[in-house]
């Protein structure tokens, strides 16, 4: 799922600075998952922002609405009605949500109320570890289903860097496992070590972030 | 002799010479004398300089510049290249930009990442956007590319070879060590010419690792030098034991470097004893001796190590 962390309050009260009517715009999805933009979350931030601003002397109505998915244009209608008056939006959703709202409501101002982080799995309670960076060029069929690209330091693809620690961890993060390590133990385990000792080819990253913004079309599903 | 660059180390190791290289830090200023005083300090006592690049993500003057300070004083360089900082394209540029100049050995490494610096005494730069677009693997097939095939790495060709003689870097004793003697292989099969390890303080386990890569074939594909951070104290050692990724310090190192009366003078005892170690180990063709801070304790240690005269090159 995608995870987001709340920012820092100051940081969204400095943006809220002068407007009367805000909406706290929360999503019941990913967000909630992760314990950073579901009803929950909403709830508790908007108290804190109203007592924020009323201590800057900058007192303002805060409202809060939380959808089922802020991603899909059709949840976004349900909230029109809650939109009376309002001059700027929160939203704790992750960046998706955040700016399908903004364009819906343009020109009223769309905040972010989090930062968005990644694609991650819940690891433990309170642990979510990143695994995907939607590369789109997935080499897990080639690395025994874990991810190099997200998962080491490094986006090496040729085999751990020498800073592998004694333990097994990653050299940059003492708490993460060196994700080659793991691969390579997986290689073992499944007896395909030769999988591993090729040299890999440099690689065309043309379809991740760096060939600009990518725009998925499917015409068998297009109106 | 057929060389593919020339090169004064490309030679030496060629001749059957044992090699020695040593490493020279920029300094973290724009100072040419920063460079030139330790060239002159140096001069003489190895075949090659190996110039890092911006190590452990602190900025510092460009291995680039620096190389060519070295050559201007008639000493030859190891121009080191990290994949941290720059793409593909970069990369390239950079790489025939430095041939232009006469710099024509190349280290190619992946680098330290650029939060290293955050757990030293320097700051760095821990939130900077880091490249990693290929990695040091993909880095020597692409130097070999620019040399054998006269081609960018897109295919492009360039209007004439740039003769790089090329290098990599070999860390034996990181886990997953069974693992590290593999990935010296697909460093030579991407065409590594020669190969500096990291710091060697555990010469059986080592050892032990050379077999594997003698057995496999590679030393006679690639010249491996082993590397010697000359130890300065009993601390030292325990750091870089306990922090320095793939450095293996036996206890009993430690031991006498903190019984020792004279720490230093034990330090240099311990690096000979290791350089004498090193030569004496099939495979290994050469020695890469760093002095961290301590660049003046050089001259002495390759004279007493009886490696002086240096070989004369090209
Ligand atoms: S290789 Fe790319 S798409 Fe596949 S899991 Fe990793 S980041 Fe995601
Ligand atoms: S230690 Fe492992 S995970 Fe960390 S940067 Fe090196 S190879 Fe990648």
């Amino acid at each position: 799922m995608i995870i987001a962390e709340w920012k820092p309050i100051a940081e969204v009260v400095a943006r809220l600075k002068g407007h009367r009517k805000i909406l706290v715009a929360g999503c019941a999805t990913c967000v909630a998952e992760c314990a950073a933009g579901g009803e929950r979350e909403v709830e508790s931030l908007a108290p804190l922002l109203r007592m924020a601003l009323a201590q800057q002397g900058c007192a303002a109505e805060v409202v809060t609405a939380t959808l089922e998915r802020q991603c899909e244009p059709e949840f976004i209608e349900t909230l029109f009605p809650k939109m009376e008056g309002v001059d700027a939006v929160v939203s704790i959703a992750c960046g998706i949500g955040i700016q399908t709202l903004g364009d819906r409501f343009d020109p009223v101002p769309v905040y972010p109320g989090v930062n968005t982080t990644s694609l991650a799995v819940r690891e433990q309670p309170g642990v979510w570890a990143v695994r995907c960076e939607a590369c789109g060029n997935c080499v897990l069929g080639e690395t025994f289903g874990l991810c190099p690209v997200a998962r080491c330091a490094k986006s090496l693809l040729n085999g751990p860097c020498g800073g592998t620690r004694e333990n097994g961890k990653c050299e940059v993060n003492p708490d993460v496992d060196c994700i080659w390590l793991k691969i390579y133990e997986r290689a073992m385990a499944r007896g395909k070590l030769e999988a591993l000792l090729g040299v890999q080819p440099t690689r065309n990253w043309s379809n991740s972030r760096h060939g600009g913004q990518k725009v998925m079309i499917r015409e068998d599903l297009r109106a | 002799m057929s060389t593919k660059a020339g090169t004064r180390l490309e030679q030496v190791l060629k001749a059957g010479e044992f090699a020695v290289t040593v490493e020279v830090g920029p300094p973290k200023g724009p100072n040419a004398n920063a460079v030139i005083d330790k060239a002159r300090m140096l001069a003489g006592i190895a075949d090659a300089y190996n110039v890092t690049d911006n190590q452990t993500a602190v900025v510092r003057m460009s291995s680039i510049a620096a190389s060519k300070l070295l050559l201007d004083e008639g000493l030859e360089p190891v121009m080191q290249m990290v994949c941290r900082d720059r793409n593909r394209i970069a990369m390239q540029s950079d790489l025939l930009g430095a041939s232009a100049l006469g710099i024509r050995n190349v280290l190619c490494l992946s680098g330290d990442h650029q939060k290293a610096s955050a757990g030293g005494k320097l700051k760095g730069h821990p939130g900077a956007k880091n490249v990693y677009d290929i990695d040091s693997i993909q880095l020597v097939s692409v130097v070999a590319g620019l040399r054998d095939r006269g081609v960018q790495e897109g295919g492009d060709p360039i209007t004439e070879p740039a003769p790089f003689w090329i290098g990599a870097a070999w860390t034996p004793l990181a886990p997953p060590t069974a693992f590290r003697v593999h990935r010296l292989a697909k460093k030579v099969m991407a065409g590594a010419d020669f190969v500096q390890t990291q710091a060697i303080y555990d010469l059986s386990a080592f050892g032990h690792a050379m077999a594997q890569a003698v057995d496999m074939g590679l030393t006679e594909q690639t010249f491996i030098l082993g590397g010697v951070i000359v130890p300065k104290s009993a601390a030292m050692l325990r750091y870089m034991h306990r922090s320095v990724p793939g450095v293996v310090v036996p206890d009993v190192l430690i031991e006498r470097m903190a019984q020792a009366t004279d720490p230093l003078k034990e330090g240099i005892e311990i690096t000979l004893e290791l350089i004498a170690g090193l030569r004496a180990m099939p495979g290994v063709k050469g020695v890469h001796l760093q002095a961290i801070e301590s660049e003046h304790l050089l001259p002495e240690i390759v004279q007493a190590a009886g490696l002086l005269p240096r070989p004369k090159g090209a």
